[in-house]
């Protein structure tokens, strides 16, 4: 019953958080209505037992790409109002496909529900004595090693393209260069001079 | 007692709920990069809900792998927002034609 009832409350608050991320009016609160729907999502996949999907889904979402969404939106000085003129002509079409996509779904799972299909095999069974992240780690550094690794190299090129496409040399901008201040002896800088009284000092 | 046709249909929302996203913003970019991490997240919850109905651990090994890659869109999409934004003082991107591509 317990169960029931935190499904359906995952899921409304899921279903409205998204609406809400799609349709208000300022950036910021999108952003916070898509932390929410996250927060739900991981409330979800605890409910379906998958404690690993669910804390990494609040970690990774929740405290870094929200925060990077909402850094970016800070950031940039934009007028949102502009950028929100015909939202009115695109929704006719958008709702279109959205119904086109939305009943074929909704086809795909009355099939699914005719007829479930039997796996001849599972790929790597629930073994019942282990936890959820013990039973995952099991599986990633040993079968799907390279997989894993793999996506090791896919966020390192995230991160290096990402350095690279926003970072640019500042001109006129005069940094320290510690070699040249190393190489700097006292007899290129100081200079001894036998200045007679009452005349300027030449430099 | 909760199915797993019940995951299905709140993560075939919320798939839908980001594709309507797309379409109708189509001049902010960063609802657009929202939208389609809500599509990211729907299939993560498609993935899940299969794994923990059948038995079977590979659907959150892979949904793990949806989420790096998500994290890595997520984070290009947004540098070249950054420099779109330096270059053109707009993120306006429905008449993004510089390229002539």
């Amino acid at each position: 019953m317990i169960h029931v009832f935190a499904f359906y409350l995952f899921a409304a608050i899921v279903v409205c958080s998204g609406a809400l991320t799609i349709l208000s009016r300022n950036p910021v609160h999108s952003v916070l209505w898509l932390i929410l729907a996250f927060f739900n999502a991981a409330g979800l996949m605890v409910l379906l037992g998958a404690e690993f999907i669910a804390m990494l889904l609040v970690i990774v979402y929740v405290g870094a790409v929200a925060v990077l969404f909402l850094f970016v939106v800070m950031m940039l000085d934009i007028d949102f109002a502009e950028l929100r003129a015909g939202f009115v002509d695109y929704l006719p079409f958008g709702l279109l496909i959205a119904l086109v996509l939305l009943a074929e779904i909704v086809l795909g799972i009355g099939l699914w529900s005719a007829g479930p299909i039997e796996l001849a095999q599972r790929a790597a069974p629930v073994n019942p004595e282990l936890s959820n992240i013990q039973a995952i780690g099991g599986l990633l550094y040993t079968r799907y090693i390279f997989l894993f690794e793999a996506a090791g190299i896919v966020l390192l090129v995230a991160m290096i393209g990402a350095i690279v496409l926003t970072h640019r040399a500042r001109g006129g901008v005069r940094g320290q260069n510690v070699a040249r201040q190393n190489r700097r002896r006292p007899e290129d800088a100081v200079r001894n001079v036998n200045q007679p009284v009452g005349q300027g000092v030449e430099l | 007692m909760i199915g797993l046709q019940h995951y299905m249909v709140v993560s075939a929302i919320l798939f839908v709920m980001g594709v309507l996203g797309i379409f109708i913003n189509r001049k902010n970019v960063i609802i657009i990069l929202m939208a389609i991490e809500l599509i990211l997240l729907s299939v993560n919850i498609n993935l899940v809900a299969f794994s923990a109905f059948l038995g079977d651990l590979v659907g959150q090994v892979f949904s793990m792998f949806v989420l790096t890659v998500a994290a890595g869109e997520a984070a290009i999409g947004l540098a070249i927002l950054v420099i779109y934004f330096r270059g053109r003082g707009t993120i306006a991107v429905d008449d993004v034609n510089r390229m002539k591509g």
